[in-house]
């Protein structure tokens, strides 16, 4: 059974602060309730071991992926589909209230969370990772780390790991008489679309985007929902104790949807002026 | 709305839930138990408490604590599951928790713990759904204070058209699910998950649909209640 869990302090006057602020629709931050925090994409961070790398700076939130190609057996079930799994770690240098040691649930959600936007969506065509049918497929691996905790890691992680498969490689291979080839050259990675997460939160009657972590503690529900290049909403999350109404998730999937368009245009424009 | 053009794989309409029945009070040793069938899944939950806290540094001095665990037998599925927690488990056990925890007036119960378990004995698409009603019957059955009940259910997409109470089949082969939990007399969603692809419009429409399988659940959770409270002879308890 999940242990309770050592919560984020925030003491009466920032708490105090936030919602006195929100009941006049600004942030502690001067933000607006729907604006995001400065968002920073860099390509390319980590050349040497990995097949492709991105950190993402969203106001004090850093984090940092990297992504691994190899090469695996299928799985039984999926003979001609290669393997895509993402997966975030909380390191203890990124908050004083993150201990070493195995993933916790609010860690797991996270990983579990930024893993199914990303295979909603599609964005990766695993048929197309296939090698040899039944022999060989790729794996691609995207774990992200999270290096500063301040709020919205749903987002920042879903972001690192996107920019980090955009503009990702890997090897590419050829079959003769039966035998599979190495080649010496590369190829980029399948991508068929980018999804694109956004998460809000909900203090009092108030809706705000992309919360930092006090706002976050002291939040009563969290929601992401993750759209796609067409439109689509691929994915979602809610998440806290506390719920939306009906008509605030369809107000929320409005906006998701035009936020998720201008950062997505950030993401693409990151990876192109880095390659 | 009536039976749709497109078939569903369960031949089932549109806006047709599975055959759902619950039943309160089946474990004795429980402060409050329910068992739910909803189309192929068996699902018991049994709540423990307002009791002690362990380890004690969890206590809450000003309210209760609440813990969760989902949890699937190894003959539940159709290829045994290993018998460890999986990460699977770990999210749903969170997010039914927090889906159930804005019901419980856990001020009532300062430096207590009340303990939600949930046994996965048969799966079937929708798993989580069907275990927050049995929880949400359990808390009930219990004597838990509580703002409302908990009722849960999911809309999705198979076959290219919104659809409500996806089954495993659909769900493996359909193109969405999207399972919500929701504070009836409230109005609120405590639980709201998505996979698949959904545009704005079947977005919403699922989302009504959702809501109109909660309304069904509802009436279900609170007849079986009844039942147990007003009709039961052989109850030992709830006198």
């Amino acid at each position: 059974m999940p242990a309770v869990k050592k919560h984020r302090i925030v003491d009466s006057i920032t708490k105090e602060s936030i919602i006195t602020n929100l009941s006049n629709s600004t942030r502690t931050d001067n933000r607006g309730l729907l604006d995001y925090r400065n968002l920073e994409i860099e390509i390319n961070i980590l050349k040497d071991k990995t097949n492709g790398s991105a950190k993402v700076i969203l106001g004090n939130t850093e984090v940092w992926a990297g992504v691994k190609v190899e090469t695996a057996q299928p799985f039984p079930d999926t003979p001609a589909e290669g393997v895509m799994t993402c997966n975030a770690e909380m390191l203890p240098i990124s908050s004083q209230y993150v201990e070493p040691g195995p993933p916790n649930e609010d860690t797991i959600e996270l990983s579990r969370v930024s893993d199914r936007g990303i295979r909603e969506s599609g964005m990766i065509d695993v048929a197309e990772l296939c090698i040899k049918e039944g022999e060989l497929v790729y794996s691609v691996y995207i774990d992200v780390a999270v290096i500063n905790e301040d709020g919205n890691l749903f987002d920042a992680v879903s972001y690192a790991g996107t920019a980090a498969l955009l503009m990702a490689d890997m090897s590419k291979f050829t079959i003769e008489d039966d035998e599979v080839k190495m080649l010496d050259e590369r190829q980029p990675l399948p991508i068929k679309s980018l999804p694109v997460s956004t998460t809000f939160a909900k203090i009092g009657d108030k809706i705000i985007l992309d919360p930092n972590a006090d706002e976050q503690e002291i939040a009563d529900a969290r929601i992401t929902l993750v759209t796609d290049e067409n439109g689509k909403y691929v994915s979602a999350q809610k998440g806290k104790p506390g719920g939306f109404t009906f008509d605030e998730l369809k107000e929320i999937s409005i906006i998701s949807k035009d936020k998720g368009e201008e950062i997505r245009k950030k993401i693409k424009e990151a990876v192109n002026n880095g390659a | 709305m009536s039976k749709n053009n497109i078939e569903r794989i369960s031949g089932r309409a549109q806006d047709e839930l599975r055959n759902v029945s619950i039943k309160a009070g089946v474990i004795k040793n429980a402060d409050g138990s329910a068992l739910i069938e909803f189309g192929k899944n068996k699902i018991i939950a049994a709540v423990f408490g307002p009791k002690e806290v362990h380890p004690k540094h969890m206590m809450s001095s000003n309210k209760a604590v609440i813990k969760c665990r989902y949890h699937m037998m190894p003959f539940s599925t159709d290829t045994r599951k290993r018998p460890n927690i999986s990460r699977r488990e770990i999210e749903i056990s969170k997010v039914i928790r927090e889906a159930v925890q804005p019901a419980i007036l856990m001020e009532d119960y300062p430096r207590t713990a009340i303990e939600i378990y949930i046994e996965i004995l048969q799966s079937d698409g929708g798993s989580r759904c069907a275990a927050i009603n049995a929880a949400s019957t359990a808390l009930a059955d219990a004597g838990i204070n509580m703002r409302d009940l908990v009722t849960a259910c999911a809309a999705g997409k198979a076959n290219g058209q919104v659809v409500l109470d996806v089954d495993d089949n659909e769900d493996k082969t359909g193109e969405a699910d999207m399972p919500i939990a929701l504070l009836p007399n409230m109005g609120l969603i405590t639980l709201f998950q998505l996979d698949g692809n959904l545009s704005k419009e079947e977005f919403d429409k699922a989302l009504e649909l959702a809501k109109t399988g909660c309304d069904k659940l509802y009436k279900l959770q609170r007849d079986a209640l009844s039942e147990k409270y007003f009709n039961d002879k052989n109850g030992d308890k709830g006198e």
